[in-house]
């Protein structure tokens, strides 16, 4: 849904400072989005004054340093601190990527933190995203088959394996989804990239047998046909994917089972 | 009011409308048919700068222009007004002001593509 005005939660004022010692002389800046839901206030960005010579490279090091020794009360999601988990999603820098494998030395400047864009804030750096979980859960993925189940594996030939290959590393941080423009304005109906390239990991995979009813339930004009390729999802995904592609695919085959 | 149905209801809404898929592919088969009609009317409007008035009605009249001039029309009107409806269904928020922008826009199509059409017409039939 479009809104050119800011709600006046969307307004961001200027909060504290936090000085880094005067023996530091590594220092860097880290402009930190803060909201919390208890004190009724509008949200502020708060700064951080880093010394890099005793922190990690990442800027998931910084913010673990931050909340370790000079805010406790910041808040943010993180697990596997290698890229394989997706919790720690967030705008470094404006461009939504993984806090954990993105390297402070990459960002010119004050390192500047954001949730992810367009979503409802649960507090400072985490978003809600129980939206997109509940679209995730909407497209079922699972493999469907109406064969019996074997008595050893469902076989698959190299070739057909391959074509899964670049869908299955998706690890639903979205960074994609909350990158994109189409997916903000229309977010309630559009599925968005991350959903769209789960769901053609299943159409892709040999052993599903619910191609066709998959297809059914992405013929829509906002599930799927909200994407206007404007590619922002293949730009910003931590992982390297191309969730554009995928959908991509998913249109030529709509295109393929009519002619 | 408050909304309080489950995230999957709302991820769900009515469900899919098993439609789309035309109006995306016309969108598309549409543009690759303005490519030749524009380059087409492009290059006779270039060439026809200048010419007298009696010029261009007779170049309006011959067949070859009248089938051209009025596929451009149809098509480019058709295109425009596949893209406008996708604009109005992204930026128009409001459930009954973009039913009715939609309608309002396609009458404007029609109205538009028909009064060219009659006006080729005349001119190549002598009205």
């Amino acid at each position: 849904m479009a809104e050119f005005t800011l709600p006046a939660n969307s307004k961001v004022g200027v909060g504290e400072t936090y000085k880094a010692s005067p023996e530091a002389k590594n220092v860097r800046r880290f402009k930190v989005y803060r909201w919390t839901p208890d004190d009724g206030r509008t949200p502020v960005v708060d700064t951080y004054e880093v010394d890099l010579d005793s922190c990690g490279p990442m800027v998931l090091d910084a913010l673990i340093k931050i909340k370790n020794e000079i805010d406790s009360s910041l808040t943010f999601r993180r697990s596997c601190r290698e890229g394989v988990c997706g919790s720690c999603a967030m705008n470094i820098d404006g461009t939504n990527t993984l806090a954990c494998t993105k390297y402070i030395s990459e960002v010119k400047g004050d390192v500047k933190v954001y949730p992810l864009p367009h979503m409802p804030v649960v507090k400072d750096l985490v978003p809600d995203l129980s939206g997109a979980y509940a679209q995730l859960a909407s497209i079922e993925p699972w493999l469907k088959s109406a064969t019996p189940a074997p008595t050893r594996e469902r076989l698959q030939s190299p070739e057909e394996r391959a074509k899964l290959d670049g869908l299955w590393e998706c690890i639903l941080c979205f960074s994609c989804t909350t990158s994109c423009p189409s997916y903000w304005w229309s977010g309630e109906r559009y599925l968005g990239p991350a959903i769209l390239l789960q769901a053609y990991r299943w159409i892709a995979d040999s052993r599903d047998e619910a191609k066709g009813e998959r297809l059914d339930q992405l013929q829509d004009p906002f599930r799927l046909y909200r994407c206007h390729t404007i590619m922002n999802c293949t730009k910003t995904c931590p992982k390297g994917l191309n969730p554009a592609k995928a959908i991509a695919e998913i249109k030529k085959l709509m295109v393929e089972r009519t002619i | 009011m408050s909304d309080l149905r489950s995230p999957l209801a709302r991820a769900r809404g009515l469900g899919s409308a098993h439609d789309g898929l035309h109006h995306w592919w016309a969108q598309r088969v549409t543009a690759v048919a303005l490519v030749p009609l524009v380059v087409w009317f492009a290059v006779s409007l270039v060439m026809l700068s200048g010419a007298e008035y009696g010029a261009v009605r007779a170049w309006i009249s011959s067949s070859l222009a009248m089938v051209l001039l009025t596929l451009t029309i149809v098509v480019g009107l058709h295109h425009a007004q596949l893209g406008m409806q996708v604009v109005i269904e992204d930026y128009v928020a409001r459930d009954g002001l973009k039913l009715a922008c939609i309608v309002a826009m396609r009458f404007l199509a029609v109205v538009a593509g028909l009064g060219a059409i009659v006006a080729i017409l005349r001119i190549g039939f002598g009205g």
